[in-house]
């Protein structure tokens, strides 16, 4: 090889090196960027609005009263529901799937859940308004719309992230661990219970969490079925609002930078706040390593 | 022991029941989908323009959108992956693109809209356009494509590596000419994964590339409002004034299901399965 021809590939080499790293610091960028659009836009809110009265005030009448707290309810409240409806059955789904299922049932269950990512989430919420509402309404003898039923769709959307993650934790228990508690005896179930459970609990509980992230973030499926009213829920089965479904609904109809429009900005600077505080949970306090493996 | 056996029974019956419950749902939901959509669905439908009640321009603008996304995000994206697979030494500064690759894949959708809508509408007064809606739509691409070329590019054993460098090329001659081709696979999985993700994202959309479609049928121009089919499924519900609404709104929905399958086992599963066939040579 010449000697031209050697420096040249070396400077692609140290030319694609770069275009490497610059491709990734881009990904911090686009997150910084984020961060400071977002709470540039939100925080203006305060120049109008008292901060007392958004997160205090439960009456959403602008731009009279800005009271947000049935969004923050509303979206706590759903999200609570979809993970005591989808979590269990999700974790259930994994246990399945990694520890009785035989293997060609297996085989048809994992693309089947990543099937479920595949459904859109307008259509989870086109869904719910045409087969789970009138259900709803029938048994309820009311609307429909509302708390539940968005409760029961979110659960439905987070199973996909709350099976595939505690999955591949349980299948990450080395297996000597298993083979101990079942040579001393233990049935499937204990081992299960007492062995598999404990050892995998960070995966899992990261797997709650990715879980309530996706649903405290979801939109448009919410939005097609809690009814939109911007109030406290009175019951498990009334109609109400979340902070998503408010940035939605409203964004449209606010000029930019009026109050009203300022606090959706705000409503999405909290959501996102929320987000990233639930990576800095998991990744700091849940996977912290309980025990040095040897 | 008779209880210990007992409730290892029960346990199992309950394991059985939400394993099959689970998939039962899925069944349900693509039946109900499929169902309710081919009653709909026809040449019509899916090509047309608005005014014979068709949703083509929509499928149009879905399929673009996507396209411009893609170009936005696969270069960066795979670009980011290969950085953290091949080039990334434990530092501050590689823990800092973990970090954000992990925090950027939790935004909600809603809120990568809104600093589309702050960037696209407001800062660059481009008003709701094609272009700036591939790019919002682009952030939700982003975070995945770098952890599927990450895990592609791991899986591609040392010792190829070794052998490139030991015979004198460059690491950016190891990594075109070795880890790329042996883990092209594993990338278009992962690209297929991210646009049947990205076709039925629909919140991102609405406040960037807007709610309406152009008067022309297709038209390229990037600088024009475009709805895709997620979003015109969303409108519909809210608009009183479509008609048959809840045709439009049943034919779409399978329409959008039925895209994202076809990525799914047109392109996902025989990638797959051609990889598994190759690990399984070895």
């Amino acid at each position: 090889m010449s000697n031209r021809q050697l420096n040249s590939q070396l400077a692609y080499d140290k030319l694609f090196r770069y275009i490497f790293i610059i491709s990734a610091v881009m990904v911090s960028f686009v997150i910084f960027s984020i961060i400071i659009f977002v709470s540039k836009q939100g925080l203006q809110t305060f120049q109008d609005i008292s901060f007392w009265e958004f997160h205090t005030g439960t009456i959403w009448n602008p731009p009279v009263q800005f009271g947000a707290v049935p969004f923050i309810v509303g979206s706590v409240s759903v999200t609570l529901l979809a993970i005591a409806l989808g979590g269990p059955l999700g974790l259930a789904g994994a246990i399945f799937m990694a520890k009785v299922a035989p293997p060609w049932v297996r085989e048809i269950m994992r693309p089947a859940t990543d099937l479920f990512v595949g459904i859109p989430s307008v259509v989870y919420g086109w869904v719910g308004l045409t087969v789970f509402l009138p259900i709803i309404s029938k048994y309820t003898s009311g609307p429909g719309f509302g708390l539940f039923l968005a409760g029961v769709i979110l659960a439905i959307m987070i199973l996909p992230t709350v099976i595939s993650i505690s999955e591949d934790a349980l299948r990450a228990v080395p297996k000597s661990l298993e083979a101990g508690s079942y040579a001393l005896g233990a049935t499937r179930w204990q081992t299960i219970y007492r062995v598999l459970i404990p050892a995998s609990l960070p995966g899992l509980v990261t797997a709650l969490i990715l879980g309530m992230a996706r649903a405290i973030g979801e939109t448009m499926a919410v939005a097609m079925v809690i009814g939109n009213s911007p109030q406290l829920a009175g019951s498990l089965f009334g109609p109400t609002a979340t902070l998503t479904t408010e940035i939605i609904l409203s964004m449209g109809q606010t000029p930019f930078g009026s109050p009203w429009n300022n606090a959706l900005f705000y409503m999405a600077f909290t959501l996102l706040m929320i987000s990233l505080s639930m990576i800095l949970l998991i990744k700091f306090v849940v996977n912290r390593r309980l025990v040095n493996e040897q | 022991m008779n209880s210990n056996r007992l409730s290892n029974t029960v346990a199992t019956v309950i394991l059985w029941a939400s394993g099959f419950f689970i998939v039962g749902l899925l069944v349900f939901f693509l039946a109900y989908i499929l169902g309710q959509g081919f009653k709909v669905l026809s040449l019509d439908f899916v090509f047309g323009p608005a005014s014979q009640g068709g949703v083509g321009p929509q499928l149009f603008n879905t399929f673009y959108i996507l396209v411009l996304s893609l170009l936005y995000s696969v270069p960066i994206g795979v670009g980011a992956g290969i950085y953290l697979a091949e080039y990334a030494k434990p530092s501050r500064l590689t823990n800092l693109v973990r970090l954000s690759t992990e925090c950027l894949a939790t935004v909600p959708s809603i809120v990568l809209g809104l600093f589309g809508l702050i960037i696209f509408v407001n800062v660059l007064g481009l008003g709701f356009t094609i272009l700036g809606g591939a790019a919002a739509l682009a952030l939700l691409n982003l975070p995945v494509l770098v952890r599927v070329t990450e895990e592609a590019l791991r899986t591609v054993p040392h010792a190829h590596r070794e052998g490139s460098l030991a015979l004198g090329s460059t690491q950016w001659q190891t990594i075109r000419r070795v880890v790329l081709p042996s883990s092209i696979l594993g990338l278009i999985t992962g690209i297929t994964l991210v646009s049947g993700r990205a076709i039925g994202e629909a919140a991102i959309l609405v406040f960037t590339a807007g709610t309406s479609v152009s008067r022309h049928y297709p038209d390229f121009n990037p600088l024009v409002a475009g709805e895709t089919l997620a979003v015109h499924l969303w409108y519909v519900r809210g608009e009183p004034l479509v008609a048959n609404a809840d045709a439009v709104a049943a034919g779409s929905a399978a329409l959008l299901v039925l895209v994202v399958l076809f990525f799914n086992l047109a392109i996902g599963l025989p990638a797959r399965i051609y990889q598994r066939r190759l690990r399984g040579s070895n």
